[in-house]
C-alpha cells in the first residue's frame, strides 16, 4: 500500500484517540467526586431523613475490611458512599420483587477515618440518607 | 478467568411460604483496586467483581453494583421471600468478562 498524506493523517488521528481511551475509562471510575455520584443517583432531588439505618463499627481497626449493614424498609435501591476514599462510590444495592426486608450487609474498604453515607431511593421516588463516622486505625486502600 | 475464584453460598434447605430467609454469599476474589503499585512502581490495573445478582425462579431478588471499595472476597448478606419451591441462581460478573454462576435449591412447605 502506498502511504499517502491522507493515510498518515488518519493513522495519526486513530493512534491519538486510542491513546486517550484508557484515560477516559480511568476518569470515569476514579475521577468522580462524591457530589457527582450523589447527583447521578438522585437526579438532583432533595435528600431527607427517615427510615434508614446504616450500621457501621465506631472504630475499624483494619480499613481493609469494615463490616457495614444498611436497612430501609421501603427502599428500592440503596447506595453506599465512602466520602474519604479515592473512589467514593462503593456499592449500590438494588432490591427486586422477591427481596424480603430491604437490608444488606457487606464488607468495605476505608482508606482513613471518614464518613460513610447511605442514600436510599424509596418506592415513592423520594430519597433519604443516613451518615456514620468510622475511625480507621490502619487504612485499607494499599499504597 | 481469574485464578482461585470460588463462590460459597448459604441458603436454608427448607422454608415456609412467605417466610423471610437469610442468604449469605462469599466469593473468593482478590478485588484489585487499581490503586496499588507493583515492585517496579507500575500501577496494577483494576480487576474486581463489578456486579452480583440473585434470582429465584426467574424473578429478581437483589442486584448489586460493586466498585473497588468492596473488600477482598466480597461478602453479602440479604433476605429473600420464596413463594414456592424452586432454585436460587447466583451470578457474579468479573471485570475480565468472566461470569461465575451457582444455583441452590430450596423446598417450601
Amino acid at each position: 500500500m502506498k502511504i499517502s498524506r491522507r493515510n498518515i493523517v488518519v493513522l495519526g488521528v486513530s493512534a491519538f484517540s486510542a491513546s486517550l481511551l484508557p484515560f477516559n475509562l480511568l476518569a470515569q471510575s476514579d475521577g468522580q467526586s462524591a457530589e457527582d455520584i450523589i447527583k447521578e443517583f438522585t437526579g438532583g432531588a432533595n435528600i431527607g431523613s427517615g427510615d434508614i439505618m446504616l450500621t457501621t463499627p465506631e472504630i475499624a481497626e483494619n480499613g481493609n475490611t469494615v463490616p457495614i449493614s444498611v436497612e430501609s424498609k421501603k427502599a428500592t435501591a440503596i447506595k453506599i458512599l465512602a466520602l474519604g476514599n479515592p473512589g467514593p462510590d462503593v456499592v449500590t444495592f438494588k432490591f427486586g420483587p422477591l427481596s424480603a426486608t430491604r437490608s444488606a450487609s457487606t464488607r468495605i474498604r476505608l482508606r482513613k477515618t471518614q464518613d460513610v453515607l447511605a442514600i436510599a431511593k424509596l418506592e415513592d421516588g423520594s430519597f433519604i440518607q443516613d451518615i456514620k463516622k468510622v475511625k480507621v486505625t490502619i487504612g485499607g486502600c494499599g499504597g | 478467568m481469574a485464578k482461585g475464584v470460588k463462590p460459597r453460598i448459604k441458603v436454608p434447605k427448607q422454608a415456609s411460604a412467605g417466610e423471610a430467609i437469610t442468604i449469605k454469599t462469599l466469593i473468593s476474589h482478590k478485588m484489585e483496586t487499581g490503586l496499588r503499585k507493583d515492585a517496579d512502581g507500575n500501577k496494577i490495573p483494576q480487576s474486581i467483581i463489578n456486579r452480583f445478582t440473585c434470582d429465584f425462579n426467574g424473578s429478581n431478588v437483589v442486584d448489586f453494583d460493586m466498585k473497588a471499595g468492596i473488600s477482598v472476597n466480597p461478602y453479602f448478606q440479604f433476605e429473600a421471600v420464596v413463594p414456592e419451591s424452586g432454585e436460587f441462581k447466583f451470578t457474579w460478573y468479573d471485570d475480565d468478562g468472566s461470569v461465575y454462576e451457582k444455583t441452590k435449591k430450596i423446598t417450601v412447605s
